[in-house]
């Protein structure tokens, strides 16, 4: 059954539900690593024309899972049926062929390339590409998923929501009966994840089974028809259409957060999920604090075919969040890495508590108070090999105390490195183990801790939630007020709305390197920031 | 460079228990020696192709290598400069950086100071003339990497190409030193030669002169280097992680230039070892070639300085052995080339199954292992 050939199980559905065949079933799958129980008889079905919404937080055994079904992990033990034959998945060649399509969280296509050659290169096992049967075939699936697409467009001129589509494309090209999304809205607008959805809709409604893993709650109840709940490598909980059907979004939401933390976690998760500002209050004091950092006119060049930044200025007063919005790849980084010092301003004036630090190095700043958490964790963020311990003192080597006259003083690392973990709650087994290893969650941790430790006065957070689960999440949030309590200046770059209306003052909308615009956070501030991010304000007056 | 295991890393495995410790070691043992085994049983297979008998070329090869008196000697005497050379090597590679013009390094220092010592030699003090000419050493092979540091630093142009093309026209240029401004008094194109009272001492009553002494301390150097010091872990960090090495505020252009130069200039040193220690005068012609035979060593020692050690004595063996080994079968003195290539080919092999079983799966292929079971 591949997509599109066979509609008439979609009414099958609606009268005898029962008697349908799972697309995929996973019966009492179990995989170990070395020291850890990533999947613990898990048992799971996708149905046709079902979208599974699959939660957990970070190192819950999802990847694995879906590693499993993709044929790029073997399991120890169980079984897995497709379409009602057990196979055994070998290879992820074996499971394209079985039908199983992912689309992983981050994007692969080739941004030089077109989408016709994305698509071709992905799929076509001869040497000669076949142009006309892959125009057909794009415009076929085109129309299954119900949206536009220009063969002849540069991947990388794409929005990244259209981008997706494409990568959904590729995962059905070669006919597929089971698509797999990691953590597909994680780059997305509120817009694109809105499409998606559209996308996700049509697709099942022609008995393609999906699998959605996914962070965001609100999501998982909005989009799945089967939601299932994993924890350290078990399904803790799972709710069929049913079920689904007969409870409000509210009541899911609750009941969901109880199987992931238990009773006693639910009102803590529920403040980062519900979203309730926690900014009330702090008005006043931030309006008569000092203007800790100043960017006066500043320009940079960007990299890697990202937006520089153009004539930006911006002042953030002590205790104050000020956000930064918009759609990834505007500027952001190159707006990062000017204020630490990794980028060289091309003009302007950066000031620290009054201080030009425009000639001050990376390490200056960093010691004058000025801290810098990267998005990018394991690109430039730590050194995944290395140990934790060293990983917290990654900006601090060669200084008192941990370095005397340039000899290393281990115990010295050691003891801070504990007290961090304690501190940040860093879950690691201890302070020697590579932090490679940690989950993407506690890695953070480690980078925040790092970062907030020894004295910040102004600390640049990009994307400070990306990718982590609830608890974390609502953590490093709860961080980043205790530091605005404590008089320190902080700068939230997030493409996530949501986050930034819930933890700033004032969000500054960046637009292809510009500013265009700065919101004061309050009602209908999340709105006049879409349109800030989409263009769609009000056209700011050009210069003459 | 990832699984170079840095001083601060040596902690690692504190938390694991003996048993897993003692597999890191037995691990660590069949990488390291496991390539020169199978190396040299299959360098046995290609001598037993040619027609020579295996078991009495490698009897020759430690006869002459280790177990005769002169042979042990020389032996020794000939890991200095493969240990200077391999912790020039190290501490490049731990810092990601490629330095493959140690050749052109080497010898333009070689030439320089082949050049200078006899005059310098029979003028000055002759210990105070060692210093000088080790500085001199020093200083042309640290000068040699100036420019292939500078462009990657500056501009990320690819440092092996330019190490490449800068050792062939120091290569060249060394020749041309040795004959033009520093050509000696006798018809062939070599400089003049050191007088017997110059050269380094040796020990009592053996030929193993004191460079040998400064070659394994400056191993130990490197390794405490990189074990306990700041600039050594700045260097680390550079190598596992260039871009955490920005992000952490390393200044990455002086480092890359300060690490080069220091590369070049225990290449260096190793050329003025082995002048004044055991040569005494330049060809023009004259290439040892140390450096792309002692990469695959360093490798082995998994660019740690103190164990490169065993693998210089290993070279040592090798090269004074197979010398004698390879006349007497009468083979090319070339066979010690083979030998070395096999020790890589095996290297990357046993490092892909090492790796491939971390990431537990097995060590054979998986057809053949469906086979077994059937049958």
């Amino acid at each position: 059954m591949t997509l599109g050939a066979d509609r008439s199980d979609v009414a099958a559905r609606r009268t005898t539900p029962d008697q349908l065949t799972p697309t995929v079933e996973l019966i009492e799958i179990t995989k170990a690593f070395p020291g850890v129980i990533a999947n613990d008889h898990i048992s799971l079905v996708a149905m046709p024309g079902e979208v599974l919404c699959l939660l957990g937080e970070n190192g819950a055994g999802k990847s694995t899972l879906m590693s499993i079904i993709s044929g790029l992990y073997q399991p120890d033990s169980g079984r897995i049926k497709v379409g009602g034959n057990e196979v055994r998945i070998d290879s992820p060649r074996h499971g394209r062929e079985l039908g199983v399509g992912m689309v992983y969280q981050h994007l692969s296509l080739i941004p030089t390339l077109t989408v016709l050659e994305n698509l071709m290169m992905g799929a076509n096992p001869g040497i000669v590409l076949d142009q006309s049967s892959a125009r057909t075939r794009l415009a076929e699936l085109a129309s299954a998923l119900g949206v536009v697409v220009d063969p002849g467009a540069r991947a990388g001129s794409l929005a990244l929501g259209q981008q997706q589509h494409i990568e959904i494309i590729k995962a059905l090209w070669s006919g597929s009966r089971l698509l797999i999304l990691d953590e597909p809205t994680s780059m997305l607008t509120p817009q694109g994840a809105m499409e998606l959805q559209g996308v996700l809709r049509a697709l099942t409604a022609r008995s393609l089974a999906i699998i959605f893993i996914t962070h965001k709650l609100h999501e998982a109840i909005a989009i799945g028809d089967r939601v299932a709940v994993l924890k350290l490598g078990r399904v803790v909980g799972t709710m069929g259409p049913d079920e689904l059907a007969a409870a409000t979004p509210q009541e899911l939401q609750e009941r969901i957060i109880t199987m992931m933390f238990g009773e006693a976690h639910a009102p803590d998760a529920q403040v980062a999920e519900l979203r309730e500002p926690a900014v009330a209050g702090r008005a006043v004091a931030v309006a008569t604090a000092e203007p800790l950092l100043e960017l006066v006119d500043v320009s940079a060049v960007g990299a890697d075919g990202q937006h520089g930044i153009q004539h930006v200025s911006l002042t953030v007063r002590g205790g104050e969040v000020v956000g930064v919005a918009g759609i990834d790849g505007n500027g952001q980084r190159a707006f990062a890495e000017v204020i630490a010092g990794q980028r060289r301003q091309s003009a302007g004036e950066i000031r620290l508590a009054g201080t030009s630090i425009d000639r001050t190095s990376v390490s200056a700043r960093q010691r004058m108070g000025l801290r810098y958490v990267t998005d990018d964790r394991l690109g430039e963020g730590v050194v995944a090999s290395w140990p934790v311990s060293v990983n917290l003192v990654l900006k601090r080597i060669g200084q008192v105390p941990y370095w005397n006259r340039g000899s290393v003083d281990r115990s010295a690392i050691d003891t801070t490195a504990r007290e961090l973990i304690e501190e940040f709650d860093i879950r690691t087994p201890s302070p020697q183990t590579r932090i490679g290893k940690l989950s993407g969650g506690n890695i953070q941790k480690a980078i925040i801790a790092r970062e907030v430790a020894f004295e910040p006065r102004v600390v640049v957070f990009n994307k400070p939630t990306h990718g982590l689960d609830v608890r974390t999440t609502h953590a490093v949030r709860e961080r980043i007020s205790e530091m605005t309590r404590q008089g320190v200046a902080v700068v939230v770059i997030s493409s996530d709305l949501d986050e930034l209306i819930d933890v700033c003052d004032r969000v500054a909308v960046l637009d292809a390197g510009r500013l265009v615009g700065i919101v004061k956070n309050g009602p209908g501030a999340a709105t006049r920031i879409g349109e800030l991010i989409v263009g769609a304000a009000a056209p700011v007056p050009m210069p003459a | 460079m990832s699984d170079a295991t840095s001083g601060l890393d040596s902690g690692i495995e504190t938390a694991a228990s003996i048993p897993s410790r003692w597999r890191g070691w037995v691990d660590a043992l069949v990488r390291s020696v496991g390539p020169i085994v199978l190396a040299l049983l299959t360098g046995g297979i290609l001598l037993a192709i040619v027609g020579r008998d295996p078991i009495a070329f490698y009897d020759d090869v430690l006869k002459a290598g280790l177990f005769r008196a002169s042979g042990l000697q020389d032996t020794i005497t000939r890991t200095a400069p493969v240990l200077l050379v391999g912790a020039g090597l190290i501490v490049a590679f731990r810092a990601g950086l490629w330095n493959l013009g140690s050749d052109g390094q080497y010898l333009l220092a070689a030439a320089f100071v082949a050049g200078v010592a006899p005059g310098l030699l029979a003028s000055v003090p002759v210990a105070i003339g060692w210093i000088l000419l080790a500085f001199l050493g020093m200083t042309v092979g640290a000068a040699w990497t100036i420019v292939p540091a500078w462009l990657r630093g500056r501009y990320g142009v690819n440092e092996i190409i330019t190490t490449l093309m800068m050792s062939f026209i120091g290569v060249g240029l060394a020749a041309l030193l040795v004959k033009g401004p520093f050509d000696g008094p006798s018809t062939v194109p070599q400089t003049s030669v050191i007088d017997p009272g110059g050269m380094l001492l040796n020990l009592p009553d053996v030929r193993i002169h004191i460079g040998v002494f400064l070659a394994l301390f400056v191993s130990a150097a490197v390794y405490w280097l990189f074990a306990r010091t700041a600039f050594g872990t700045r260097m680390d960090v550079l190598g596992a992680n260039p871009r955490a090495a920005v992000h952490a505020g390393i200044d990455v252009p002086r480092l890359i230039l300060v690490t080069f130069m220091l590369s070049g200039a225990l290449i260096g040193l190793a050329a003025a070892v082995d002048i004044v220690g055991v040569f005494s005068y330049m060809r023009a012609d004259w290439n040892p070639a140390y450096g792309l035979k002692v990469v695959p060593l360093v490798f082995l020692a998994r660019l740690n300085a103190l164990a490169m050690i065993p693998f210089a004595v290993f070279f040592g063996v090798m090269s004074i052995g197979g010398a004698y080994a390879t006349r007497r079968a009468d083979l090319p003195g070339d066979f010690l080339l083979v030998l070395i290539g096999l020790v890589l080919l095996f290297m990357v092999l046993t490092q892909y199954l090492g790796d491939k079983r971390q990431r537990g799966e097995s060590l054979l292929p998986r057809r053949s292992r469906m086979a077994s079971v059937h049958a």
